[in-house]
C-alpha cells in the first residue's frame, strides 16, 4: 500500500509541471502559434521565480524559514513572478511570429537558447554562489499533510499528503482553462484563429489580439510550470529545466491539444518519470530487468509511436504554425 | 529596359538581400552583447568587445582552437542547412550526433583488430548510425505524416537514453562514470596540423569537414538529385505531380542530413585528449550549435562553412575575454540573439529595399535611369 501512495504521491509531482506547461503550449498552438519556446520560457520563469523567493527568504527571520504556511505565501509569491517574466518573455516570441511573420519555429529556438544564456550570465555575474549558475533556496513548500483533509483513509494518503500546493494549482488551472477555451467567447474566438484566422477575421475577431492573448498565457504557464518543476523536484535553479519543456510539447501532441487529454498524457508521463527515477523504492519495478534508461525513453517512445497513427488525420490546430496575412484573404 | 541598378551593391538579388540580412542579424547581435557588456561593467566593455572580435587572430595557437571548435558545428550546421534547403527542421542533430558519437567510440574502443584503419571505419560508421537515427522521422515524416520538428526533438531524447544505456552495458569506465577512452588507433590523425597550431588542437577533422561542404555544395547546386530534394522541400504536391518520387526525397535528405550529424559526433570524440561519453544524460550542445550555424550561413553549405568559422571564433574570443571578468555565456547571449534578429529579417529586408528605393528614386528623378 505504501508504495502505491508513494506512486501516486511522485507522480502528481512530475505530472503537474507537464500538465501546466502542456496547457499553457494548448492556448498558444489553438489560437495558431507554434511553440517550441516553451523550455525556455519555463527555465526563464524558473530563474527570476527562483530568485525572488531566495530574496525573500534571506531577508526574513529563520523561524519564518521553518514554517510551512509562510512557505506557502512565499511560494505563491514566487509562481506569480515566474509567471508574470515568462509572459513577459514569451511576448519576444509573439512579437517575432505575430507581427514580424517570422518562421515560428526559428523565433522559439532562439528563446531556447537566450533563456540559459541570459540565466547563466546573470547569475554568475551576480555571483550567489561564487562562479556557479546555481540558485539555492529553501524548501519549505512541502505539505505534509492537509489538516482534516489528509485524514481521510486512502484518499487522504493519496492526495492531501505530501504534496506541494502546485497540485491544486494545477488543477484549478485546468479547469479554467477548459472552461475558457470551449465556454467563452473568447475560448471560442482563439480556436477559431487557429483553425482559419481568415474566416474568423472576417467575423470581425482581432486575429493579431487573439494570437497575443494565446502566447501570453503559454508565457504565463510555462513560467509557473519551470518554478513548479525547479521547486517540486530541486532545493537549487541550475540553469535547466532537464528538457521538460519538450516533454510538454510531447505531452501537448499526446494529448492532441486537448485539455483533458492533456491531463491524462501529463500523467502517464508523470508515471513513466516515477518509475524511471524512483524506480528502487518501488519494489515490483525494482525486481524487473528493465533498465531506468528504457522509463525514461518510453514518453518519447509513446508520442512517436501515437503521433504515426494520428499524423494522417491530424487533429492538430490546421493553421498552426501559419503566418496570418491580411492580404490573403 | 535595363533593371535598375544600385551603385553600392550592384543588382539587388534576394540573394543579396538574404546575405546582408544575415550581416545586420550578426551586427545587431554583436550591438545587443555590447550592450549587456557595458551595463554589467561599462569600465573594462569595451576592451573585453574588442578582445572578443580581435583576440582569436593574435596567435596561431588561439587560430587553431577557433578551427578546432568549428569542426564539429559547421558539420552539425551543413547537416540542419541541408534539411533547410530541402524543406526540413531537424532539430535532431544532437541526436543524431550523439548515436554517432557512441558508434564511433565503441569501434575506437574494441575493434583494435582494423589497425591504422580503424579511425576510418570509426568516423564512416558514426556517420552511418547518425543517418540511420535520422531515417526513422524521414519514413514517418515520407509515410505517415508525421512533423519532423516534433519527431526529430523525441528521437532526441531517444537517442541520449539509448547511449547512456549502451555506453553503461558495453564500453563503460565506471569510476568515472564515463565511456572508456578510444584506442590511438582510433583517433582522427592531424596530418600536419599538428605542427602549426601545436597539440590539443585542430585535426584531420577539419579537412573533412571542408569535403562534406564541397561534396553538400555540389549535391544541392549541380546535381540533379539535389534540385529533385529542393524540389521536393519547395513544394511536396507539385514535385509529385512533376514525378518526383517524394517519399524517397524526404528519406533521402534526412538520411544524408543525419549523415553529417554523425559524422559530428566522431569529430568530436575520436581525439587524442581524452574526450569521452559522459553518462549523464544531457544533450551535446553542437548538435543546437548547428541550428545557429545554418540560420546565420543561410542554410548554404559555403555559407555554413564561414558561419561555422565565425561561431568558433566568437567562442574562443569569448574564451580570452573572461580575463576582463566578463562571463563566457555573453557569446551564447550573442548567438541568440543573432537568431532572433535573423528571425526578425522582414525588418532588415524593408530596410534595404526602402533605401534601395530612396536611391532609386532620386536617380529617376535626375532623368538617369539606365544606369
Amino acid at each position: 500500500m505504501d508504495s502505491i501512495y508513494f506512486i501516486v504521491q511522485q507522480m502528481l509531482i512530475f505530472s503537474i509541471p507537464l500538465l501546466l506547461v502542456a496547457l499553457g503550449g494548448m492556448f498558444s498552438e489553438r489560437s495558431g502559434v507554434i511553440n517550441i519556446a516553451l523550455e525556455g520560457i519555463m527555465l526563464f520563469g524558473a530563474f527570476i521565480g527562483a530568485l525572488i523567493i531566495r530574496l525573500i527568504q534571506n531577508n526574513v527571520s529563520p523561524a519564518l524559514l521553518s514554517s510551512v504556511g509562510f512557505g506557502q505565501l512565499v511560494l505563491i509569491i514566487g509562481l506569480l513572478t515566474a509567471g508574470i517574466t515568462g509572459l513577459l518573455f514569451s511576448l519576444l516570441h509573439a512579437y517575432a511570429s505575430i507581427n514580424m511573420k517570422a518562421n515560428q519555429v526559428i523565433s522559439g529556438t532562439a528563446l531556447n537558447l537566450f533563456a540559459p544564456a541570459i540565466a547563466i550570465f546573470a547569475a554568475r555575474s551576480m555571483a550567489i554562489t561564487g562562479d556557479t549558475q546555481k540558485v539555492p533556496f529553501t524548501n519549505q513548500f512541502l505539505i505534509r499533510k492537509v489538516p482534516l483533509l489528509g485524514d481521510i483513509p486512502f484518499i487522504g494518503d493519496l492526495f492531501f499528503k505530501q504534496l506541494y500546493i502546485s497540485t491544486y494549482i494545477g488543477f484549478i488551472i485546468l479547469i479554467l482553462g477548459y472552461i475558457f477555451l470551449y465556454k467563452t467567447k473568447t475560448g471560442l474566438r482563439l480556436r477559431a484563429c487557429g483553425e482559419h484566422p481568415q474566416a474568423a477575421d472576417s467575423a470581425g475577431v482581432n486575429v493579431f489580439k487573439i494570437r497575443y492573448l494565446g502566447v501570453a498565457l503559454s508565457g504565463f504557464l510555462g513560467g509557473i510550470g519551470g518554478l513548479v518543476f525547479i521547486i517540486t523536484t530541486s532545493t537549487e535553479f541550475n540553469a535547466s529545466v532537464s528538457g521538460y519543456g519538450f516533454l510538454a510539447l510531447a505531452v501537448l501532441i499526446f494529448g492532441q491539444w486537448k485539455p483533458i487529454r492533456i491531463l491524462n498524457a501529463a500523467l502517464f508521463f508523470g508515471l513513466m518519470k516515477t518509475i524511471a527515477s524512483g524506480y528502487s523504492g518501488i519494489p515490483i519495478i525494482k525486481e524487473l530487468p528493465i533498465p531506468s534508461e528504457v522509463y525514461k525513453m518510453v514518453p518519447f517512445l509513446a508520442t512517436l509511436i501515437l503521433l504515426s497513427f494520428t499524423s494522417i488525420k491530424s487533429q492538430a490546430p490546421r493553421a498552426i504554425g501559419e503566418i496570418y496575412d491580411t492580404g490573403k484573404r | 529596359m535595363n533593371k535598375p541598378k544600385l551603385i553600392l551593391f550592384g543588382e539587388l538579388t534576394d540573394k543579396k538581400v538574404n546575405v546582408m540580412s544575415s550581416f545586420f542579424a550578426i551586427f545587431a547581435g554583436l550591438l545587443f552583447g555590447l550592450i549587456i557588456m557595458i551595463i554589467t561593467n561599462a569600465n573594462e566593455s569595451f576592451q573585453a568587445f574588442f578582445t572578443i572580435l580581435f583576440g582569436p587572430i593574435g596567435g596561431l595557437k588561439s587560430i587553431g582552437k577557433v578551427l578546432f571548435y568549428s569542426t564539429p558545428i559547421i558539420l552539425t550546421g551543413l547537416s540542419v542547412g541541408f534539411a533547410f534547403k530541402t524543406g526540413l527542421f531537424n532539430i535532431g542533430a544532437s541526436g543524431q550526433l550523439i548515436v554517432g558519437a557512441f558508434v564511433a567510440v565503441y569501434i575506437g574502443v574494441r575493434w583494435t583488430f582494423l589497425g591504422p584503419s580503424q579511425w576510418i571505419v570509426a568516423t564512416l560508421c558514426a556517420g552511418l548510425a547518425g543517418a540511420f537515427w535520422a531515417s526513422i522521422p524521414g519514413i514517418l515524416k515520407a509515410y505517415r505524416n508525421v512533423n519532423e520538428v516534433v519527431a526529430t526533438i523525441m528521437m532526441n531524447y531517444i537517442g541520449i537514453y539509448l547511449v547512456t544505456y549502451l555506453v553503461k552495458l558495453t564500453i563503460y569506465q565506471s569510476g568515472r562514470n564515463e565511456s572508456q577512452r578510444v584506442n590511438i588507433d582510433a583517433v582522427i590523425p592531424s596530418f600536419g596540423l599538428e605542427n602549426i597550431f601545436g597539440p590539443r588542437s585542430v585535426n584531420g577533422g577539419f579537412f573533412l569537414a571542408i569535403i562534406a561542404v564541397i561534396i553538400i555544395y555540389i549535391i544541392l547546386e549541380k546535381t540533379t538529385f539535389g534540385y529533385e530534394l529542393k524540389a521536393v522541400g519547395f513544394n511536396r504536391d507539385a514535385s509529385k505531380y512533376a514525378g518526383i518520387n517524394e517519399k524517397r526525397s524526404i528519406i533521402l535528405s534526412m538520411i544524408i542530413s543525419g549523415f553529417l550529424a554523425g559524422l559530428a559526433g566522431a569529430v568530436i570524440y575520436l581525439v587524442g585528449t581524452g574526450k569521452a561519453i559522459e553518462v549523464k544524460d544531457i544533450l551535446p550542445a553542437e548538435g543546437f550549435d548547428g541550428i545557429p550555424v545554418a540560420l546565420i550561413g543561410l542554410s548554404n553549405p559555403i555559407g555554413v562553412f564561414f558561419a561555422g568559422i565565425f561561431m568558433g571564433y566568437i567562442r574562443e574570443g569569448g574564451f580570452l575575454m573572461q580575463r576582463f571578468g566578463f562571463k563566457t555565456e555573453i557569446i551564447d547571449i550573442i548567438i541568440a540573439s543573432i537568431i532572433y534578429f535573423s528571425a526578425l529579417v522582414i525588418i532588415f529586408k524593408e530596410f534595404i529595399l526602402k533605401a534601395y528605393k530612396n536611391k532609386l528614386d532620386k536617380k529617376i528623378s535626375r532623368g538617369d535611369n539606365n544606369g
